[in-house]
């Protein structure tokens, strides 16, 4: 079950290999740019447009889609749903590396990346939501790394201090969730200072809500995509306990993303009743508005649905995938796409081909850690000496 | 566990505590509702029906503030045959705007009463001074460009070409002048008196002296009296803001009310969640262990109910063999006592005899 590596001689030039290899190289090259000729150099943003792919992809969808970790732990260790345990360790590593990566990308995004901890340690902007975002991703991170380390340790033997760690679960599942009940609201909240910017089908009072619903159904189908592709690419790695949860975990969190979602369609409606924002959806935006909540958020819950009656884990897999692409949609319309979107079109703003390269190099990077991490540490199965606590 | 959880709780508090503190705000600019403005600050009122489109006041700006020459030099009046926005060295721009004649609009950081960008800034490196400017502190900045996005005017601008040290760039209202009781460079500058300088409130009251005098010049609205709240320039004009791309859509709320409900709203997730969840685990915790018990009682249920059946069993068993036993001995008895009696008949008879 532990692979050693050493057994199977790995083959260097695999497809795989080669692929991740150009990409690093050229990500290191964007990065030796962007540090040496400024933001200017490698991105297309202008005084109008001062938050691009960086902001609306890696930090919106970063942090969303590794809702994953709250949502799972929540439901095993709170909701005391004991069949999901053997997801917890995957989606608190994936929910690790992505605000990881979330923060890495944010030094190449910020002006000045050495001053990241100054809202935290010398000047607290309070009345700021970005401050709120900052304080909770940090504190955040922490208690993920906390989280993790049981399976560290495991790997390295030391007993002792995976015991300290292992009885404050409880605890550090609660500290997350509310930390990630704040900041997902909060990353939605930072819109609501722009409503002359934000095209009002988007710009709401409810956006904070609307973000953290979102995230928990992002979670959850998070989890689901990622096993999918665990399953294909890593399944020597997996214990039977693993495999014989997999089914279980697909189909609970299939059903439950299913009924959130419906949740948060309603909530959206409610809000565009309340706003009074009929009119709009007659306009182009309104079609493009309902593109993604009928098309990315009502058919995958229906798929969902499906999914779960007729047992088919197929369906499920692709209602997850779906329901990822609608979230990604959804935060790139926030913050890009329905921002400035009274802007002549002239004014508007595209990435660069450089800022998407650092994107694709910044995802590229997690992948290649995740895989490390999985076939060395007991994540997607269980460590002999530790069974399920 | 204990110490801790205790801890735990004190680290939520504190979470609570501070960003409970930041919502009534300090009067710095990053302030709250209750702020109406500081007394006595000054503003400037830009009159755009006097304005000739001379330029001579971005041309101050740039002397004032010690900024690089531009590419076309300030007399050359054929920049003002595209539109233009401030941008990382330019703090203030005169646009034209084509209607029946030309009219001319100076556009710059309106230094608002309560700005967008200071309460977005998560380092506070803006902070609205008493003189009424909005100045912002470059040793403070990380450079996360929100402020660019919360501002309604879309006036900060950022240096994306600096690999060290960029910074966000905007007017001063001249700053440090004020501080000498001196006017700003471009109001000095202006030849044409479409810029006043003066105490805020007694601008607004003489704009609206003019609209009064000469209710046919202006259209009765004085820009920046309301607009997110309120700001230190105004403006009068002879036509619909609007058609002179000034947004007259930004309502009266400043961006500290905007986010008020969800700043307000953190206290209680952080007061409520811990308390809710803990009694989520203690429901499913106290659920699973009746599932326990009621699952080893059936066990035990089960258990003695085999039992017993095993015992009836035993029992009917224990019967039968008896009775076959039984009957076998019957059997067995019945056959010696018919042999004995075929073996030897007469003793019985003898007994008769006697
Ligand atoms: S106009 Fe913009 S930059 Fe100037 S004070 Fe207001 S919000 Fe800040
Ligand atoms: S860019 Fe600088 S001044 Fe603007 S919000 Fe960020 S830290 Fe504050």
């Amino acid at each position: 079950m532990t692979d050693n590596g050493g057994q199977t001689v790995r083959k260097l030039w695999t497809p795989f290999n080669v692929i991740v290899g150009i990409i690093l190289a050229v990500g290191g090259v964007l990065t030796l740019m962007r540090f040496t000729q400024g933001i200017g150099a490698v991105t297309n943003l202008d005084n109008n447009n001062p938050w691009g792919v960086w902001i609306g992809f890696d930090l919106l969808c970063g942090v969303a889609l590794a809702a994953g970790g709250y949502v799972t732990s929540a439901a095993c260790y709170i909701f005391g749903l004991k069949r999901y345990h053997s997801a917890v360790r995957p989606a608190i590593l994936t929910a690790f590396l992505g605000y990881a990566l979330v923060v890495l990308a944010l030094h190449y995004d910020v002006g000045r990346p050495w001053r990241l901890p100054y809202p935290i340690f010398v000047s607290q902007g309070t009345s700021s939501l970005l401050f709120e975002v900052g304080l909770c991703v940090f504190l955040y991170l922490t208690v993920l790394f906390i989280e993790f380390t049981p399976a560290a340790f495991e790997w390295l033997g030391l007993k002792k201090i995976r015991a300290v760690v292992v009885k404050l679960t409880l605890i550090l599942t609660i500290f997350g969730v509310v930390l990630s009940t704040l900041h997902q609201s909060s990353l939605g909240a930072l819109f609501m200072i722009a409503p002359s910017k934000l095209h009002p089908l988007w710009y709401s009072n409810y956006l904070p809500v609307y973000f953290f619903i979102s995230s928990m159904f992002a979670g959850m189908s998070m989890v689901i995509f990622e096993s999918t592709l665990a399953h294909r690419y890593l399944s020597r790695h997996m214990d039977d306990t693993h495999h014989r949860q997999a089914f279980g975990v697909a189909m609970g969190f299939a059903k439950a993303a299913a009924f959130v979602m419906v949740g948060y369609l309603s909530v959206k409606l409610v809000g565009i009743a309340i706003d009074g924002h009929w009119q709009y959806l007659t306009t182009g935006w309104g079609m493009w508005y309902l593109v993604e909540v009928i098309g990315c958020v009502a058919l995958p819950a229906v798929l969902f649905a499906m999914g779960v009656r007729e047992k088919n884990l197929k369906f499920v897999r692709w209602a997850a995938a779906w329901t990822v692409f609608g979230i990604v949609l959804n935060r790139l319309n926030i913050s890009m796409i329905a921002f400035n979107y009274h802007l002549p079109s002239d004014q508007r703003y595209f990435p660069s081909i450089m800022e998407i390269g650092t994107s694709v190099f910044i995802v590229t990077l997690g992948i290649v850690i995740y895989r490390f991490v999985t076939t060395r540490m007991p994540v997607l199965h269980e460590h002999p000496d530790y069974p399920a606590h | 566990m204990g110490i801790s959880r205790r801890k735990f709780i004190g680290c939520l508090g504190a979470l609570a505590l501070g960003q409970a503190a930041g919502v009534p705000g300090t009067a710095k600019g990053a302030a709250g509702k209750e702020f109406s403005g500081w007394p006595d600050s000054l503003g400037v009122l830009h009159d755009i029906t006097k304005c000739i489109g001379c330029r001579q006041c971005e041309s101050a700006c740039h002397r004032v503030n010690n900024l690089p020459a531009p590419e076309t030099a300030f007399d050359d009046l054929s920049v003002l045959d595209q539109k233009r926005r401030t941008d990382a060295d330019v703090f203030t721009v005169v646009n034209r705007f084509d209607s029946d004649r030309p009219v001319f609009v100076k556009t710059q950081c309106n230094h608002c009463l309560e700005p967008a960008c200071a309460s977005a800034c998560f380092v506070k490196a803006f902070e609205k001074t008493p003189e009424g400017a909005v100045v912002y502190d470059e040793s403070l900045c990380v450079g996360c460009r929100y402020c660019m996005v919360a501002c309604p005017f879309n006036i900060p601008a950022y240096e994306y070409h600096k690999a060290l040290d960029p910074r966000v760039t905007k007017c001063t209202l001249c700053h440090p002048l004020l501080k000498e009781g001196k006017r700003p460079g471009c109001v000095d500058a202006c030849p044409a008196g479409a810029l006043i300088s003066g105490k805020r409130d007694e601008l607004i009251a003489y704009a609206w002296q003019r609209i009064q005098t000469f209710p046919e010049r202006y259209v009765s609205h004085v820009y920046g009296e309301h607009e997110m709240g309120g700001t230190s320039w105004l403006y009068l004009s002879g036509q619909p803001f609007s058609r002179m791309g000034m947004r007259e859509d930004l309502g009266t709320k400043s961006a500290p009310e905007l986010t008020a409900g969800p700043l307000s709203a953190v206290p209680i997730v952080v007061g409520l969640w811990p308390v809710l969840l803990t009694g989520v685990y203690a429901i499913s915790k106290r659920k699973e262990k009746i599932a326990a018990q009621e699952k080893q009682a059936a066990v035990e249920q089960a258990v003695v109910q085999s039992r017993k059946q095993a015992q009836d069993q035993l029992e009917t068993l224990r019967k039968k063999w008896e009775q076959e036993k039984q009957s076998a001995i019957n059997f067995e008895v019945k056959k010696a006592l018919e042999e004995a009696a075929a073996k030897d008949p007469e003793p019985s008879q003898t007994k008769e005899d006697e």
